[in-house]
C-alpha cells in the first residue's frame, strides 16, 4: 500500500539561517509557560492552583468537555502564576521549575493492550494533546474513530528542523508510539519520509511509509492526507507531529512524561543557527541570545516556522507543538518606490520585475514587511501554482469569508487545515490572511456542524 | 530620510481624519508602506497589486507611444501632406511632426482618463473609508487607447464617471466588478455617442472638423479614413497590405492598431506571469475557428458575392487577428483577472468563446463592426457561470469519493 508521492505544485522558499546540525543543551529555563490557546477549541478546567507543586507529567488542567483528557506539566515545579484574560479565560500557566526534576510515574505500558486501554492511558497521561484530528484541525475527539492516522516525517517548510537529525536514535520511542497508535485505526498509520532521507521513521513496524519529494508543502501532513486518503464528510483522520511521537513513545516505555525535545533555532537574525535540547514551554530567552540574536535588535521571534508559526515576545516561550524557533528581521520601514523598482532581494513567483527566478538556489533574507497593502482578491491562477491539493483555494477562501457552510463543505473544508494555505498566503498579491480565514471558517463549521 | 519621516509623522498624526486614504494613496506611491505581518505567514512574497498593475501599464506603453505617432501620421497622410510610410520603420512615420500631433491629441485623453477616474476612486475611498485601490491604474491607461483620437474630452469624462461608478464601485470596487471597467466605458461611449465612435471620420484627427468647415461653406477638401473593418463591412476593397495591418499604420482607435506591439506586450505579460496565456491562446484559437467556418461557408458558396456578409466572411480567417481591436482586446481586456474566469479550466472555455463570438459579431453586425468589445462584455457576464460548472466538477468528484466509500 505504500505509495511514493511526488508533487510539482509548491514553492521552496530558501532563507538564510538554516540551523547547522549541532546540538547544544539550552540553559535550563527557570520558568515554563503553558498556554491553553495552543490547544485550539479546548476549554480548560484548572486542577492545579497557584502555589501548588506539580511533578513533570502531573495534570495542570483537563478538557471541560471530556474530563478524562488531561493536560500535564512539562516539568516539576511550583505554579507561580496563572494569567487570566477577559472573562477569566486562562491565558497562561507559569511554572517555576525545580532544580532537581521529579517525574510522575504513569507506569510502564503494555504495548499489547487493546485500543480502549491505550486510549485511556494516553488521555490520562497528557499525551492525547499531541493527537490532532481533521476535520477542523483540533485535538482529536476521544470518542472518534479515525479512518487512518498520518505522520509527516519530512519537514519541507522554510528553515524547518531536519527531522532526520532531531529524531535520530529515537527509533524505540517512535516504534512504541506508532504501535500504540496503530490500534486505533484500521486504515493504518501512514508516515511520510523524504525521498532521499535516512529517517529513523523509515523502517517502523505497523506503519505504512510513503516517500515524498517535491517542493514545499510536500512535507505537510495535509498534502500526505490529500494524496493518500482524503477526508470525506463524516470521516475523521488523526495526525501527530513526528517529534511528538517521541514523547508519546517514551511515556509508553518508561511511564515518564518527558517533555524534552530537540529544536532548531534558525533565521537570518541568528548569528549561529543551530539545534538545542530543551523542553516544551521553555523560555526562548534561554536559547536566542547566546551566539544568536543581538539584544534589543528589531527582530521577530516566532515559535514555529516562518509560514505558520506564532509570534512570541523575546521573553515568551516555546509553544506546545513547535520544534523550531525562527528569528527574522522586522520589516517595519518604508521602502522608496518599493512597488515598482526591480526587486532582487525578495522571493516572488512572478517575473514582474522581480528576479528571484534568475537565482533559484540563492538564499534570501526576508523580513516581516507585507510588501504591499491588503486588497480584495484580484489576481487568479497564482494560488494554484503553489497549492498541490485537489481543492480550489480561492473559491474555498471566499466561501469561508461569506460563511456559506454548504459551499465550504462541498469544496473540501473537511480536508484542510490553516497551514495548508500558508503558501497561498505567502504569494497572495492582495495580502489576504488566508490561514486566519481558514481557521475562522473551520471554527464556524465546528460550532455549527460539530 | 527627512521626507520619509515627515510623511510618516503626518500620517500618524492624521490617522483618524476622513481624507487620510487620499493621502495614503499618494504616500504609498512614493514609499511602500511599513506594514508588517501579524501571525499567519510572517514573510510575504514581493508582489503586490501596485506592482501587478504597473506591469500591465508597462506592457501598454509601446502601444501608447505608437498610437501617438500614428495619430499624427494618419492626420497628415489623409491630407496628402506626407508620403505613405512603407512598413513599420517607414521614414514618414516616426517623425517629430507626427509625434507633436499625437502628444497634442492623445495626452489630453490620458490626462482626462486618469484625472477623472482617479478622482472618482478617491471620492469613493474616502466615503467608504478604505484605501484607494489600484484597479483604475490599468483602466485609466486602457481607456485612451481604445477610443477614437478626436473624441471630445467631456464625453470621455462622462463615460469614465459612468464606467467607474456603475461598472465598478456599485459592486464594491476593485476585485468585485462583473464587467471590465474599461470596456464598460467604451460601451457607454459607443451607445451614447455613436457618431463619435464609428463611421469614416472619427478615426483621423481633423476629419470631423473638416466636415464642419465644409458644411459651413468653406472651400476645403474633405478627409476621411475608414477602418479596415468598416471597409470590409461595406464590401469594399481594402487599401492596406497585411504588413501594414500587422504593423498598425492604419486608422483605428488610438492604441489598438499595432498587432506587432500588442504581441510584444503579450509576450511581456505572459513572461511576467501577469497575463493569462490560457485566455490569450484560447481566444486566438476561437477566432481562427470561427474565421475558418466563415471561410468554409464562402468557399461552399453558401454565401455569395452579393450577400452583405460577403466582405467580412471572405476575409481570410487569420486576417481577423490583425484587424480591428481583436488583438488588443484579447491581450489586455479579456485577461483582466477580476472579470475573466478564475479557474484555469474555465479560462480555456472563456477565452475560446471570446474569440469565437468576436468574429461572429464582427461578421453579422456590420453596423457595429467591432465585435471584440461586445464579446468580452458578454463573456464577462458568463464567466462566473463557467467557473461554477468547473468548480462543480471538483465538488462532484468529492461526492463520488464519498459515495464509493459508503457504498
Amino acid at each position: 500500500m505504500s505509495k511514493d508521492i511526488r508533487i510539482k505544485k509548491g514553492l521552496d522558499i530558501r532563507l538564510i539561517g538554516q540551523a547547522e546540525e549541532a546540538t547544544e543543551s539550552a540553559i535550563i529555563s527557570n520558568s515554563y509557560t503553558i498556554r491553553p490557546e495552543d490547544f485550539h477549541s479546548i476549554i480548560p478546567k484548572l486542577v492545579a492552583k497557584e502555589g501548588t507543586h506539580v511533578k513533570a507529567g502531573e495534570t495542570l488542567f483537563f478538557n471541560k468537555d471530556n474530563e478524562a483528557m488531561k493536560f500535564v506539566s512539562p516539568v516539576s515545579g511550583e505554579i507561580t502564576e496563572i494569567q487570566r484574560g477577559p472573562r477569566r479565560r486562562i491565558d497562561a500557566i507559569k511554572i517555576t521549575a525545580d532544580k532537581a526534576q521529579a517525574f510522575l510515574d504513569h507506569g510502564k505500558f503494555d504495548l499489547n493492550s487493546d485500543a480502549e486501554k491505550t486510549k485511556a492511558h494516553l488521555l490520562a497521561s497528557g499525551c492525547w494533546a499531541f493527537i490532532k484530528q481533521r476535520p477542523y484541525d483540533v485535538i482529536a475527539k476521544a470518542d472518534s474513530t479515525p479512518k487512518a492516522i498520518f505522520v509527516s516525517g519530512y519537514a519541507s517548510a522554510p528553515l524547518a528542523a531536519n527531522l532526520d537529525y532531531t529524531l535520530a536514535g529515537k527509533e524505540a520511542e517512535l516504534q512504541a508510539a506508532v504501535t500504540a497508535l496503530s490500534k486505533f485505526t484500521e486504515g493504518g498509520v501512514h508516515i511520510s519520509v523524504g525521498a532521499k532521507s535516512s529517517s529513523p521513521l523509515a523502517n517502523l513496524q505497523n506503519a505504512i511509509t510513503h516517500k515524498v519529494s517535491g517542493p514545499h508543502p510536500s512535507g505537510n501532513v495535509g498534502t500526505l492526507i490529500n494524496k493518500v486518503n482524503p477526508v470525506n464528510k463524516g470521516e475523521t483522520v488523526w495526525t501527530v507531529n513526528a517529534q511528538d511521537l517521541v514523547i508519546i513513545g517514551e511515556l509508553l516505555l518508561t511511564g515518564k512524561f518527558n517533555a524534552e525535545r530537540i529544536i532548531a533555532l534558525a533565521g537570518s537574525s541568528v548569528k549561529k543557527p543551530r539545534y538545542f535540547k530543551t523542553k516544551l514551554g521553555a523560555e526562548i530567552a534561554t536559547m536566542v541570545y547566546d551566539n544568536g540574536v543581538e539584544k534589543d535588535s528589531n527582530a521577530r521571534f516566532i515559535s514555529g516556522n516562518v509560514l505558520s508559526g506564532k509570534q512570541v515576545q523575546p521573553d515568551g516561550n516555546l509553544d506546545y507543538y513547535s520544534n523550531v524557533i525562527s528569528v527574522i528581521p522586522e520589516g517595519d520601514d518604508y521602502e522608496f518606490f518599493g512597488w515598482n523598482k526591480p526587486v532582487f532581494n525578495k522571493v516572488s513567483t512572478s517575473r514582474a520585475l522581480t528576479f528571484s527566478w534568475l537565482t533559484p538556489k540563492k538564499k534570501f533574507e526576508l523580513n516581516t514587511n507585507t510588501n504591499g497593502e491588503h486588497r480584495a482578491f484580484v489576481t487568479t491562477g497564482t494560488y494554484e501554482e503553489v497549492f498541490p491539493l485537489d481543492i480550489y483555494p480561492m473559491q474555498i477562501l471566499k466561501a469561508c469569508m461569506y460563511k456559506d457552510l454548504d459551499e465550504m463543505e462541498a469544496l473540501g473544508m473537511y480536508e484542510v487545515a490553516p497551514e495548508d494555505f500558508a503558501l497561498t498566503e505567502f504569494v497572495c498579491v492582495s495580502k489576504q490572511p488566508h490561514q486566519k480565514i481558514i481557521r475562522e471558517g473551520l471554527d464556524l463549521m465546528l460550532k455549527e456542524i460539530g | 530620510m527627512g521626507l520619509k519621516n515627515n510623511l510618516h509623522n503626518f500620517k500618524e498624526k492624521n490617522k483618524d481624519k476622513k481624507w487620510i486614504p487620499g493621502f495614503n494613496a499618494l504616500f504609498t506611491f512614493l514609499y511602500m508602506p511599513n506594514e508588517t505581518t501579524h501571525n499567519g505567514t510572517h514573510i510575504k512574497a514581493a508582489d503586490d497589486l501596485k506592482r501587478t498593475m504597473n506591469t500591465v501599464i508597462m506592457a501598454l506603453v509601446p502601444c501608447l507611444i505608437f498610437g501617438m505617432f500614428n495619430a499624427g501620421y494618419q492626420h497628415y497622410l489623409a491630407q496628402g501632406l506626407i508620403e505613405s510610410a512603407n512598413g513599420f520603420l517607414g521614414a514618414s512615420f516616426w517623425t517629430l511632426d507626427n509625434l507633436v500631433v499625437g502628444l497634442w491629441k492623445v495626452l489630453p485623453l490620458v490626462i482626462v482618463s486618469y484625472g477623472v477616474g482617479l478622482a472618482v476612486e478617491f471620492v469613493f475611498a474616502i466615503i467608504k473609508g478604505h484605501e484607494v485601490e489600484e484597479g483604475y491604474l490599468v483602466t485609466g491607461m486602457l481607456v485612451p487607447l481604445i477610443v477614437p483620437v478626436d473624441i471630445p474630452l467631456w464625453m470621455l469624462s462622462v463615460a469614465v464617471i459612468f464606467g467607474v461608478v456603475i461598472g465598478k464601485e456599485v459592486f464594491g470596487g476593485t476585485g468585485m466588478n462583473i464587467l471590465n471597467p474599461a470596456l464598460t466605458i467604451r460601451a457607454f461611449l459607443f451607445f451614447a455617442y455613436p457618431t463619435w465612435m464609428s463611421g469614416d471620420k472619427v478615426w483621423i484627427h481633423g476629419a470631423v472638423e473638416r466636415d464642419q468647415m465644409i458644411a459651413a461653406g468653406q472651400n476645403v477638401d474633405a478627409i476621411s479614413g475608414e477602418t479596415i473593418l468598416g471597409t470590409l463591412a461595406q464590401g469594399k476593397e481594402v487599401a492596406y497590405s497585411v504588413w501594414d495591418m500587422f504593423c498598425g499604420i492604419i486608422p483605428g482607435s488610438v492604441g489598438e492598431t499595432s498587432t506587432l506591439l500588442i504581441l510584444v506586450g503579450a509576450v511581456f505579460l505572459i513572461f511576467a506571469k501577469i497575463g493569462s496565456w490560457r485566455i490569450m491562446l484560447s481566444s486566438v484559437v476561437g477566432a481562427l475557428v470561427m474565421g475558418l467556418i466563415f471561410n468554409g461557408l464562402v468557399s461552399a458558396e453558401v454565401i455569395t458575392e452579393g450577400s452583405k456578409f460577403y466582405g467580412l466572411m471572405s476575409t481570410e480567417f487569420w486576417h481577423h487577428l490583425l484587424i480591428g481591436g481583436f488583438a488588443f482586446g484579447t491581450v489586455f481586456m479579456a485577461t483582466d483577472p477580476v472579470t475573466a474566469s478564475q479557474t484555469n479550466k474555465g479560462k480555456w472555455i472563456y477565452g475560446f468563446l471570446i474569440g469565437f463570438l468576436s468574429i461572429m459579431i464582427r461578421v453579422f453586425n456590420p453596423a457595429y463592426p467591432e465585435g471584440v468589445m461586445l464579446a468580452i462584455l458578454l463573456m464577462n457576464v458568463f464567466a462566473p457561470t463557467i467557473d461554477h460548472y468547473v468548480v462543480q466538477g471538483n465538488v462532484k468528484k468529492r461526492m463520488k469519493r464519498l459515495k464509493a466509500k459508503t457504498a
